[in-house]
């Protein structure tokens, strides 16, 4: 007769406190997944629409369902600005994709000229030198705005812009100011060759950069140093003297809580920035384009400053923020 | 803390795009790693050749190849994927080896003796006592890509990464942190699944705890010990 | 263009050779980020895997840090601490550290536990005291591990120092994070060109290490990768 006590003896069963662990791992996984699948009909309280982004979409497809995909650059404003966009389309029922963070206007302005990305928030003095026509000299919103409609590829459009600018401006402490006296870029002529100055990477190369500095105002600075977009890099690097000049965004909170100067640009080297809706043509209808410009008839300066003091300084979300805009502008 | 809670759907969405980024090529790393091991093992001349490979993979910084093929992918997940199925496939494929050798050769004499045909041989009897080794080199796979996913933020698709990058912009230590926690929270309960799915898969090793110096830990080890280049 | 043509004619210009942005400057100043983080390193995990091996302890403590090693995100821990520390200008090295120390710990400390007890016995039967048993038998055969985990931790700190450009670190990546903020593909495919090289220098720099290191005995009877 077999001995089946000893052949059970031989493979004893896993322990208790093995089974146990199994069932918290599994169950654990298994929920942290279930959240992350079922994100779409979860709400958090803040905002009444999340975002439904689903980055698994191709973008090299363009939109042709009737869906429409909204992304943005690689930094907090233009993910808000992006997101307000997105929860007003969906708040007009249009089914909207949402592709953040994509990187600089260089890497995503393919992306939107072959309508892999339909809508994009972008500004439209850097639009028109960046991607459009880099020897334009146009300053004004209404110059720059007259180039890009004349001049942009005939698939693509800007819609209206908002009075809201986020203009480059070159930006010393108050120390430096103080201590040269300077309240406009000309002022710099005597000390240029003494300062590092500051910016994102392609601040350096860009046609109102580095260069537009020297051609404009004739100004030779000591060196460059390439930080970020106007974001802790930067501010540090003003702060702590690493640079004594950089380029901070005018809309950047810390101008006014660290008391920075932007100096003066009087002969216009930068142009104007107004938050303007670039869009692929054949990727938005008459609500669209009715939709984005009741966002544009009233987003100000001070409202994106204020906005933008919200999420840098405050660490609100970005789908509050805009939420609140919207709520607040009866755009909901 | 409330960050975390308040931004729940956020952190979720993001989430789900982390697991579906390094899972994927895992997967795909075993669905291929297997038959390119078996094949390794059976006709010995290829080995050198796919190790070399393998070797070279193992060492590229991941960063460097997702810019790679930018080229050829446009900025979409394959771009990501890609190259950490390589970067799988270069973990798993010398397990699969390894495993596979390591089958003590009495086992195969005894199968082939059963009268055993040779591809019924590697897959009902060796595969099987090689999967502690290849389960080895899964849990490096997975734990490796599940932290390696958020690199690809840089270029924008990188899961969770989302908000290391966002966090720096914002000057926000709590939303990268939280992403940080999450990350290793991941990957240690992949890590722990696969145990337990290594555990199920053989029985017959339950009671044979693996000391560290084992040749286990060795195979898991072997060339693999941080998880490849970030 | 393919990338392989794109990446050709940034890497043949001459501009690329030249100035505070060429390859060279930046090559060493990767080179010493890389350099030091690995000196610090090996520092602190080498003696750590010795003692721990030759003891035959801690390995459970070895198995965490290699879990956590593999699992940490670097970025992440670079941003982190960055962040933590407003921008401080070492911020890069903690990360850099802390990423290469698993490796080269844990193959130290397998590399010794691993040596033959058999040979251990012989050595103490022989009379060493326990430093010479070290020295004289557990180094020299653990050497080829010691090297493995030299290597992989030289790539994995390559690697981070890369990204760490991110958070403002000079070196190869700035041509990464430069050329992706300018939309200069030819700069990133031409930046990542010279990384994968780098890497691949390491590979074989260690492979020579390897063949003139370790007696060829070893070499065969612990043939890796």
């Amino acid at each position: 007769m077999r001995n089946n006590s000893s052949r059970r003896a031989a493979a004893p069963a896993p322990k208790r406190t093995t089974i146990r662990t199994a069932a918290v791992a599994v169950t654990a996984l298994a929920c942290l997944t279930a959240a992350a699948c079922s994100s779409s009909s979860s709400s958090s309280a803040a905002s009444s629409s999340s975002s439904k982004s689903s980055s698994s979409s191709n973008p090299l497809t363009p939109s042709a369902t009737g869906s429409v995909v909204v992304g943005s650059a690689n930094f907090p404003e233009d993910e808000l600005i992006a997101q307000i966009y997105v929860d007003a389309l969906q708040g007009k029922g249009i089914k909207v994709t949402s592709k953040f963070n994509i990187g600089a206007r260089e890497v995503y302005y393919p992306e939107i000229e072959k309508g892999a990305i339909t809508i994009i928030p972008d500004y439209n003095g850097a639009l028109l030198t960046t991607s459009v026509d880099p020897t334009s000299t146009a300053s004004s919103t209404a110059a720059v705005n007259a180039a890009l409609t004349a001049k942009l590829p005939s698939a693509l459009e800007i819609l209206n812009s908002a009075p809201a600018q986020d203009k480059d401006s070159l930006t010393v402490t108050q120390a430096t100011a103080t201590k040269y006296h300077l309240t406009s870029i000309s002022d710099l002529a005597s000390v240029a060759k003494d300062f590092v100055i500051g910016g994102p990477s392609e601040f350096q190369t860009r046609a109102d950069g580095v260069p537009g500095l020297k051609k404009i105002y004739g100004l030779t600075f000591k060196s460059f140093q390439p930080l970020d977009e106007s974001g802790p890099i930067t501010i540090t690097a003003l702060q702590g003297g690493k640079v004594q000049a950089a380029d901070v965004f005018t809309t950047t909170p810390q101008i006014i809580t660290d008391h920075f100067v932007s100096l003066a640009d009087p002969k216009n080297d930068f142009a104007a920035q107004n938050v303007t809706p670039l869009v692929y043509k054949k990727g938005v209808n008459s609500t669209i384009v009715s939709t984005l410009n009741a966002i544009s008839a009233v987003l100000t300066t001070n409202a994106l400053l204020q906005m933008d003091k919200a999420l840098i300084i405050d660490h609100a979300s970005y789908t509050q923020v805009a939420s609140g805009f919207l709520s607040q502008e009866g755009l909901k | 803390m409330s960050w975390a809670w308040d931004n729940r759907a956020l952190l979720a969405h993001y989430l789900g795009q982390h697991l579906y980024l390094a899972l994927l090529p895992v997967l795909f790393g075993v669905i291929v790693a297997v038959p390119v091991g078996v094949m390794c093992v059976r006709y010995r001349w290829t080995w050198p050749l796919v190790l070399s490979l393998t070797s070279i993979f193992y060492a590229m910084p991941s960063l460097a190849l997702y810019l790679v093929l930018i080229d050829y992918t446009g900025l979409t997940d394959w771009t990501v994927i890609i190259p950490l199925t390589l970067f799988s496939l270069s973990v798993l494929i010398p397990n699969v080896v390894d495993g596979l050798r390591s089958v003590p050769p009495p086992v195969r004499q005894a199968a082939d003796a059963m009268g055993f045909g040779s591809l019924r041989r590697v897959i009902q009897v060796e595969l099987p006592l090689a999967v502690p080794v290849i389960i080895a080199g899964l849990r490096v796979a997975t734990v490796s890509s599940i932290s390696l996913v958020s690199v690809g933020q840089l270029i924008g698709i990188g899961g969770l990464g989302y908000f290391f990058i966002d966090g720096e912009q914002r000057d926000f230590p709590t939303e990268i942190y939280t992403a940080f926690i999450l990350i290793i929270v991941l990957a240690l309960l992949a890590d722990s699944i696969l145990v337990l799915l290594r555990r199920w898969l053989t029985p017959w090793e339950v009671r044979r705890t693996v000391r560290p110096g084992s040749r286990l830990l060795t195979a898991t080890w072997r060339g693999s010990s941080a998880g490849g280049a970030p | 263009m393919s990338y392989f043509q794109i990446a050709w004619q940034w890497l043949t210009a001459t501009q690329q050779w030249h100035g505070g942005d060429g390859i060279p400057v930046r090559l060493v100043q990767h080179l010493e980020y890389t350099g030091i983080a690995l000196g610090i390193a090996l520092i602190i995990a080498l003696p750590a895997g010795l003692a721990m091996g030759h003891l035959r302890r801690g390995g459970f403590v070895v198995v965490t840090v290699a879990n956590f090693g593999r699992a940490l995100p670097t970025l992440g821990l670079l941003v982190l601490i960055f962040v933590l520390t407003s921008g401080s200008s070492a911020s890069w090295l903690v990360p850099l550290v802390a990423l290469a120390i698993p490796p080269i710990l844990v193959n130290t400390y397998e590399g010794v536990l691993g040596v033959d007890p058999n040979l251990t016995d012989a050595a103490r039967g022989m009379g060493m005291t326990e430093w010479q048993v070290l020295r004289k038998v557990e180094i020299p055969v653990a050497t080829p591990l010691i090297l493995l985990g030299l290597r992989i931790s030289a790539i994995q700190v390559v690697a981070t120092a890369t990204i760490a450009a991110y958070i403002g670190l000079g070196g190869l990546g700035r041509y990464i994070i430069d050329g992706l903020a300018r939309d200069e593909y030819n700069v990133v495919a031409g930046g990542a060109a010279v990384i994968v090289l780098l890497a691949l220098a390491i590979q074989a720099l260690f492979t020579l290490l390897r063949w003139l290191i370790v007696p060829v005995g070893l070499r065969r009877q612990t043939q890796t990768s």
